[in-house]
């Protein structure tokens, strides 16, 4: 019996750990293949420089339009998620606590909504562009991307702020805060980790999502100095590049992909570096 | 009253003169009751609550102490499923049935929960919450507030150095004492407490227990407790609960040396 239980437990072990560290492994394995690829076009150039007239031919230049235009259209979109997705969020915590059936239809929409995939929001945003009589540019980009993501940055802020005890609130009512205070000097403070977590969360969605923006941004070698003017975007750059018979506009495409994945990672670190600082008073 | 002894005959009046000079009520709860869908919570509570007095609600788990107690600030607002009924007045106010500012009402009540619930603010800034809320905007006075209500808790001495740390770093006893000093900061009337010594050591109960036996000269408070010693260490009047209905009422003595239903027996015997 007992060795029986001795052989259960190193098979569930071995099964568990496989299942965790086989996934790192292929994420380390995506990383790998994409600066493997990309390496040797991951220039300066790359960053730094517009892409010159034969540039999707193996001509000169760099990037930097798809860079500026993904980080203008991300951080817009982001901006636009919070600024609906913060109060939303905290309305559904603190106003919706006693109404649990309406908290979780509202949860569910959200659900929904976070499950939709990118390319109906894209013909949605485009639809919507025609009917305002607009045409692709950074700020249709921004508008539908948002749509994407507003439902990620309630919901996953949603998830922290729902983990607070309401002990927590009802010490803050008794000391006389009214619901609204409650929820922005108070649950805020506590879920403010959470809260940049579903920052990070959504801007990686944005930053990395090609089907929301491929109608509604468009692309241009340029970079955007007006809301009404196209956007270049990572992603499509990608899938131009990639989608190109020279091997050395392919070899760019991954050099992209790199730019693309270090950008996360900046943003990722930097923002978590933030959260911990800002939530050090947390009760935990 | 028959716990009264021939030693001290001349008390014997006593009870009538107080009788007669209706001892002034904090609250004064009418006919409360709270449905939760078909389980009856609280039934047909009266009970007046004196004043500068230490009332302490005593019962078995899931009769309704804690019910009562979130009806008195209306944190039963918090719950869609209570459905409360009945009056609760504080002075002439009656908290469930109007449209007075419920946080100015609140603020009359200082609340200590089972648990302590620290603000994710520094220690400082804890005890000026209520204080902020209420307006007060002069830094000195906040100050001076702040450090009378952390010296009032015994709370002082052993943060007065590292005031502008979290209010995480404490122990959970202190952070208990920094919850009381902090609905202390605000002036309440009453003090309501729910079970505030349970998830304490016992130094820390003890030091909470003395607090309150100093606080009673200006507070009335309302104290939930399944600790019957603690009962009679605090209580000036004792109120027994029994599946959501008041079943005795009275002094300690009377109430917990002399019980008459056989609820209380029963609760007595397996308490102590």
């Amino acid at each position: 019996m007992q060795k029986r239980k001795t052989i259960e437990e190193r098979v569930f072990r071995i099964l568990t750990g496989v299942a965790c560290y086989s996934l790192i492994g292929i994420l380390g394995y995506i990383i790998f293949i994409i600066f493997n690829k990309g390496f040797s076009s991951l220039t300066l150039d790359m960053v730094t420089k517009l892409p010159s007239g034969g540039y999707y031919y193996g001509g000169e230049g760099g990037v930097l339009n798809a860079i500026v235009g993904s980080l203008y259209i991300a951080g817009g979109a982001t901006l636009i998620a919070i600024i609906l997705g913060v109060p939303a969020a905290l309305y559904i915590n603190s106003h919706l606590i006693r109404y649990k059936r309406t908290q979780n239809t509202v949860r569910y929409i959200l659900d929904s909504l976070w499950g939709v995939p990118s390319i109906v929001y894209g013909a949605f945003g485009f639809t919507l562009m025609i009917w305002l009589g607009m045409s692709a540019s950074l700020l249709a980009g921004i508008i539908t991307v948002a749509f994407l993501i507003t439902p990620i940055v309630i919901r996953s802020f949603d998830e922290a702020l729902s983990t607070i005890p309401i002990g927590l609130q009802e010490a803050a009512l008794s000391l006389g805060s009214t619901k609204s205070q409650t929820a922005f000097k108070v649950l805020l403070k506590q879920g403010f980790s959470g809260l940049v977590t579903a920052i990070l969360l959504a801007f990686g969605r944005a930053i990395g999502d090609a089907a929301s923006v491929l109608f509604t941004a468009g692309y241009t070698d340029l970079i955007p100095t007006n809301l009404d003017e196209p956007a270049a975007t990572l992603p499509l750059s990608i899938f131009f590049q990639l989608s190109s018979p020279i091997p050395a506009v392919r070899e760019r495409a991954y050099a992209a992909a790199a730019i693309l994945t270090i950008i996360i990672l900046i943003i990722s670190i930097s923002a978590r570096y933030f959260a911990k600082h800002y939530s050090k008073e947390n009760i935990k | 009253m028959n716990t009264l002894t021939a030693k001290n005959t001349d008390t014997l009046m006593e009870p009538r003169a107080i009788r007669k000079t209706k001892p002034e009520s904090a609250i004064s709860i009418k006919n409360l009751n709270v449905h939760a869908g078909s389980h009856h919570i609280l039934n047909n509570i009266n009970l007046e609550i004196p004043k500068n007095k230490v009332t302490v609600l005593l019962g078995p788990s899931g009769c309704g102490k804690t019910t009562l107690l979130k009806s008195l600030n209306k944190l039963t607002d918090l719950y869609k499923e209570l459905d409360v009924s009945g009056s609760v007045f504080i002075g002439k106010d009656d908290i469930l049935n109007s449209n007075h500012n419920i946080p100015a009402l609140r603020q009359k009540m200082g609340l200590l929960s089972q648990k302590p619930y620290p603000l994710p603010v520094s220690i400082f800034k804890n005890v000026a919450y209520g204080l902020k809320l209420k307006g007060v905007k002069d830094k000195k006075l906040i100050a001076y507030n702040v450090e009378q209500k952390l010296k009032e808790v015994g709370l002082w001495e052993e943060v007065k150095d590292r005031l502008h740390s979290s209010a995480d770093s404490l122990s959970i006893g202190q952070q208990q004492r920094l919850c009381l000093a902090r609905g202390l900061a605000v002036k309440p009337q009453i003090i309501l407490a729910d079970e505030p010594t349970s998830a304490l050591d016992p130094v820390s109960s003890k030091i909470i227990e003395e607090r309150f036996r100093e606080l009673k000269k200006y507070y009335t408070i309302v104290i939930v407790t399944h600790i019957l010693r603690q009962a009679q260490r605090l209580a000036d009047n004792v109120v027994f609960m029994h599946y959501g209905k008041i079943i005795e009422q009275g002094t300690p003595e009377a109430v917990l040396k002399n019980p008459q239903s056989s609820q209380l027996k029963e609760y007595l015997v397996d308490g102590f």
